[in-house]
């Protein structure tokens, strides 16, 4: 006989599967009242399909929820939101074009019908922000705001509905250190009043910091429930990952060649056609990574664009080597043996209806030996999809496979053959290893240093710290456009990336 | 514990050949009930009607004749139409592109003063260029200002309309006979040759032939056909490999556009022999069209034998109407039905339900 | 005609024949907003059309014929809505069948129409007090009938549905980000019929308006492309109801300074105009669309999926 009364929510053999893969296995999840509990586990544990579940945007296949003593059929998002559920997700739930109050209102029956009281809207919403120190312009329209105010009025979303429990998924990820502080100290005043909190993360850090209690997935199934007190870093990561972590990198010491990439005073505008880069000046030299750690839209795209060809710089200049190629199309780029590994893969890296042997030679098809004039040598097409699936162990039926049938961590890696196969001097990887599991994430990282090894510039993007922490030879901070600081990675303090990346120019030298 | 049949709705990874095939024969099958219905409406057995649309349009040599000769500008059409759709452009002013490829031929073959042999010639290029320019301008429209495709191809269908009528009434006015006005017949030089005694135009046949499968292979095994599937299928991609949208947009509008204006070129050298009213030329070929290349699901080869299917359909409407006194415009239901039904049934290319039972 | 006259003249038979283009342009508005494309505006307006004029004719009453229109327009509506939003199928096609097909069966049944004449058609409204005002008093309140006037009170009303509810914000939601709806309870399916329902409903009143009250007649294909130029005037009006009304009666003004050429121009390429005017009106307007970032909802066209993003 469990005691059901005592859990706030309480998930049984939940079981969810989608085409080829078993998201959730058999998941046992129980949460008490009050307290901040972390669902922690690698991407694509099941962490995220879980609460979706619990909110009702899934159905699951087997197994039920629990909710004050009795089975509840989470049929909707209404649904959990009736049942006093909510949920900020990862990629914020609003309407970019409607203002803060039309969002937080947006689907609530407040008894009045169809007529709108915006005066006790307003004031409503004000309480509730003086409330839990979450300020905010009711009227602004959404577009208007930085991510962390976004944040806010996710959280003024949920708790305008007065709910019970809140289910936040990976909400640091956007967040500046500073930023993230400041919302767990917003947690801890709602647990105060007798919230429930459950907060889906992938990073260790937050669990030991904020969380009561921990429950760790790992492919799909609950590994273990401990509370946070009993454990460590290295202990969650052994549970998360099943064997030994080891945090450091094989990394060989630098050896730094001629200078490859030169970049003076660079502006550009973003697709708002606001300020996105704004006079950044740095140094690339062959053998080396250059991490560029920032929070997302600070800038780091649109340099990545700019670098590669695909948007044009309104000042500034770049040189490759001793050539000047600013402005220069992604085609002539790409000639220039420049290799860019996007942000999104599916969405820009591959074409996923197209074979694999298709997409690999997705940039190279007009050179010589895969097409003679107009035509395609097929043949050839073939022989260098089988030459790049034996070298990068790209697991598949065949060449022909489409590419969207392949997992993510195969998908990266034809992205990789294909840009890297040329032997490129300047490699632009943002986010290399987003959204991959553990195994594919150290091929694609021992494939970068590989490269570095063999000479080339790199320049790492990622909203991974760690990840730049780790495999960079030196760190480029970069906020609003502006780079507030370039540290040598060895001897660069966490504290201070984490200012240079809330505004603070790093006052010593500057490599 | 009862248990239940419960069904599970999931996204097909995979779609084969032989499902696409049976689907599409599925919604044909639905449009042939419920247009069944209308038959009934008028009194008439549906299963007599289309035993008689058959026989009519495949039993006899003139009926056959008919029919490919009304699948003529259609294949024309359909091929230029699946090149378009795969990169995604909406082309809808087929219509208006054949018409203005009729117009650049009458054009010549009126005032060019060009000698007998080399006029069919320059009716042809004519044509594929008045054709292709008036697909040109939604395209330029398109990449440079982001104008929506659908709509500007869709005004350019009645403006040129419009402009034939203005030109056959107008400036081009020949002789008028019982109200329908039409240019001067063309000099014999600009006739089209035709199957013995037959309307077909088989030049603009053969034509048609060999642009399917050269497309074809254009699509499958050339730089361009890379680029334009790329396109079609990935936007982003494209644009991240370097792909330039504004050259391959502007080549499948050159394309399409000007395959429609041959089409235009061989309604009225070789069926009409003078420009004439709009409607006349085209019965909606290049919506017709669009049906066809949505058929064929966009494979240029497809198109041979959906545009045959539709030429049946077409030389059906004519013996409905002299045997059964039926409107032509219930074949313009049956192939809105038919659209309808295409589109509709994707839903099982995209879907896979199994059942299973519920405990 | 001295100047004064001419513009009264202009500007009265533009309310007149920008009725439907209003109505019809309104319902576009909704339905689009929810993210619905709807392009078979052309097919529902002619059906409408038909079946008015058929009912008006048969029970004398035009009234019960606008009322039969309005209901047809919505049925065949529901039709693009089943395939777009419940089998979420490719919308640009779907809308062309629909057209095809109620070009198809209207000129089907209405064969042997041509050519009646209505007993009763909707009558013209002339408000004696009013019509004294100078200038507005001709134009308004002389020669109108209800359903202009009806046209004009839409506009308010549905553009503060629009803005200014609860429903509004709704709908906007679903056309913009129909994931964010869903996720708030929002039976995003259920809006979106209910906006392409709307959108046949007046698409359907507009058509009726043409063989009831315009021109009251039947002729095969009497709406003539009116339909696509409410889908180019949706644009135009960036989605805002008000902007559909300025939209509408300038459209029609233009349509009716280009039969004032007549003498000068042919009639072929006059007829021409409306559809170069909407290419024109278009090219004009996209240029203020790329700085303005309010263009499109976000969403038309797409089918929603939950769970896929």
């Amino acid at each position: 006989m469990d005691n059901s009364e005592g859990y706030a929510i309480e998930l049984r053999g939940i079981v969810k599967r989608f085409p080829g893969v078993v998201a959730n296995d058999g998941i046992d999840l129980k949460v008490h009242r009050g307290e901040i509990h972390c669902l922690l586990g690698e991407n694509g544990a099941g962490k995220t399909t879980l609460m979706r579940i619990l909110y009702g945007l899934y159905r699951p296949d087997e197994g039920e929820i629990i909710l004050n003593g009795q089975s509840v059929q989470m049929t909707s998002p209404r649904a959990a939101l009736n049942n006093h559920i909510g949920m900020v997700h990862q990629h914020f739930r609003l309407v970019p074009t409607l203002s803060v109050e039309e969002n937080i209102v947006l689907g609530l029956d407040e008894g009045t019908g169809p007529f709108m009281n915006f005066h006790k809207t307003r004031q409503k919403i004000s309480a509730i922000a003086g409330e839990y120190g979450l300020s905010i312009d009711p009227q602004a329209k959404i577009w208007q705001l930085s991510v962390g105010q976004q944040q806010r009025v996710e959280i003024l979303k949920a708790l305008y509905r007065e709910v019970d429990i809140l289910i936040m998924d990976e909400p640091t990820s956007v967040l500046t250190p500073q930023e993230v502080s400041q919302l767990f100290t917003t947690l801890r005043t709602l647990v105060d009043d007798g919230l429930t909190i459950i907060f889906i993360t992938h990073k260790l850090d937050e669990v030991i910091q904020v969380s009561n209690r921990v429950t760790v997935l790992r492919k799909g199934k609950a590994v273990s429930t401990l509370s946070t007190a009993e454990t460590d870093k290295p202990g969650l990561a052994r549970l998360m990952v099943g064997r030994e972590v080891v945090f450091q990198l094989e990394k060989s010491p630098l050896k730094r060649r001629e200078k490859l990439l030169e970049v003076n005073g660079l502006y550009a505008l973003s697709d708002r056609k606001l300020p996105a880069l704004r006079g950044v000046s740095f140094d690339l030299f062959g053998g080396e990574i250059l991490g560029v750690a920032g929070v997302s839209g600070n800038g780091q795209y649109e340099l990545a664009e700019v670098l590669t060809g695909l948007r044009k710089s309104t000042k500034g200049r770049i040189l490759l080597g001793k050539k000047e190629v600013t402005n220069c199309s992604a085609r002539k780029m790409y000639d220039l043996k420049v290799a860019h590994i996007p942000a999104e893969r599916i969405r820009m890296g591959i074409v996923p209806a197209l074979s694999i042997r298709e997409n690999l030679i997705l940039k190279k098809y007009r050179h010589h030996p895969f097409s003679h004039r107009e035509f395609l040598d097929n043949k050839e097409i073939e022989e260098n999809a089988h030459r790049a699936m034996s070298d990068y162990q790209i697991a598949a039926p065949s060449c022909e496979t489409p590419a969207k049938l392949l997992s993510g961590g195969n998908i990266q890696k034809v992205v990789l053959a294909r840009e890297l196969s040329e032997n490129p001097n300047l490699i632009v990887a943002v986010h290399p290893t987003y959204g991959l599991d553990i195994g594919a994430t150290e091929q694609v990282r021992q494939v970068l240093l590989i490269q570095r090894e063999r000479g080339a510039a790199t320049l790492l993007i990622s909203e991974d710290l760690e990840e730049i922490m780790t495999m960079s030879d030196r760190i480029l901070v970069i906020f609003k456009g502006e780079v507030m600081g370039i540290l040598d990675a060895e001897s660069a303090d966490i504290e201070e990336i984490g200012l240079m990346m809330a505004g603070t120019r790093h006052k010593g030298e500057q490599l | 514990m009862k248990s239940r049949l419960g069904f599970k709705v999931e996204k097909r990874a995979i779609v084969s050949g032989s499902l696409v095939f049976f689907v599409s024969l599925f919604a044909i099958f639905a449009a042939l009930v419920v247009a069944g219905i209308f038959f009934r409406i008028y009194g008439v057995s549906p299963i007599h009607a289309y035993q008689l649309i058959l026989k009519g349009a495949l039993g006899n040599k003139f009926g056959l004749a008919e029919t490919v000769r009304r699948a003529i500008p259609l294949l024309l059409c359909g091929v230029g139409l699946t090149i378009a759709f795969r990169a995604l452009f909406w082309n809808i002013g087929a219509e208006g592109q054949l018409l203005m490829g009729a117009v650049a031929a009458a054009g010549v073959a009126l005032f060019s003063g060009l000698p007998g042999p080399l006029l069919l010639p320059a009716m042809f290029i004519g044509g594929f260029l008045g054709g292709a320019a008036w697909g040109l301008i939604p395209a330029i429209l398109k990449v440079m200002l982001g104008l929506n495709d659908v709509i500007t191809t869709l005004m350019m269908n009645y403006i040129a309309i419009y402009f034939v009528e203005w030109l056959i009434h107008g400036p081009w006015k020949g002789p008028t006979a019982r109200g329908f006005a039409y240019t001067d017949t063309f000099p014999r030089a600009a006739w089209l040759p035709t199957l013995y005694g037959t309307r077909i135009h088989w030049p603009t046949l053969v034509l048609g032939l060999v642009l399917a499968v050269v497309m074809y292979i254009l699509v499958n095994r050339t730089r361009s056909g890379f680029e334009i599937r790329v396109i079609g299928e990935n936007p982003d991609a494209a644009r991240f490999a370097g792909i330039s949208r504004f050259k391959t947009t502007l080549l499948v509008m050159l394309i399409s556009g000007g395959f429609a204006g041959l089409a235009g070129v061989g309604e009225i050298a070789g069926i009409h022999l003078r420009l004439l009213g709009p409607t006349h030329i085209s019965m909606g070929y290049g919506y017709t069209a669009i049906i066809v290349a949505w058929l064929a699901r966009r494979n240029p080869l497809a198109v041979i034998v959906t545009s045959l299917l539709f030429g049946v359909i077409m030389a059906g409407g004519d013996v409905i109407k002299v045997s059964l006194g039926l409107p032509f415009q219930l074949i313009n239901v049956f192939n809105g039905l038919i659209l309808f039904f295409l589109i509709g049934s994707e839903i099982f290319l995209r879907y896979k339900i199994s059942f299973f039972l519920r405990r | 005609m001295g100047w004064e006259t001419w513009i009264i003249t202009t500007l009265s038979r533009s309310l007149a024949y920008g009725t439907p283009l209003l109505l019809g342009t309104l319902g576009e508005i909704y339905a689009e907003r929810s993210g619905v494309l709807n392009l078979g505006v052309e097919g529902m307006m002619i059906m409408g059309a038909y079946s008015a004029f058929t009912t008006a004719y048969i029970t004398g009453n035009p009234w019960l014929g606008i009322l039969v229109a309005a209901v047809v327009g919505g049925l065949f509506s529901l039709i693009h809505a089943f395939t777009s939003v419940t089998l979420k199928a490719n919308q640009v096609v779907s809308g062309l069948s629909l057209t095809m097909l109620g070009l198809g069966l209207s000129g089907m049944f209405g064969r042997g129409w041509e050519g009646k004449p209505l007993p009763a058609a909707i009558p013209k409204i002339t408000i004696s007090g009013l019509s004294e005002i100078p200038f507005l008093g001709p134009i308004l309140f002389e020669g109108q009938n209800l359903i202009v006037y009806l046209a004009i009170l839409l506009v308010p009303l549905l553009w503060y549905i629009l803005y200014r509810t609860r429903i509004g914000i709704t709908i906007r939601s679903v056309g913009e980000s129909p994931a964010t709806a869903d996720s708030l309870g929002i039976n995003v399916d259920r809006v979106r019929y209910v906006c392409v329902f709307i959108g046949g409903v007046l698409a359907g009143v507009a058509g009726g308006y043409l063989s009831v009250a315009y021109r009251p007649a039947w002729t095969e294909g009497m709406t003539a492309g009116t339909g696509w130029i409410v889908i180019a005037l949706t644009i135009f009006a960036f989605w805002n109801p008000a902007n559909g009304m300025l939209g509408a009666y300038l459209f029609a003004a233009l349509y009716h300074l280009s039969y004032r050429l007549q003498p000068w121009v042919s009639p072929e390429l006059l007829k021409a105009m409306p559809y170069a005017f909407a290419i024109l009106v278009l090219i004009f307007v996209s240029r203020g669309t790329l700085q303005k970032r309010m263009g499109a909802p976000a969403a038309l066209s797409l089918p929603y999926t939950r769970g896929e993003e």
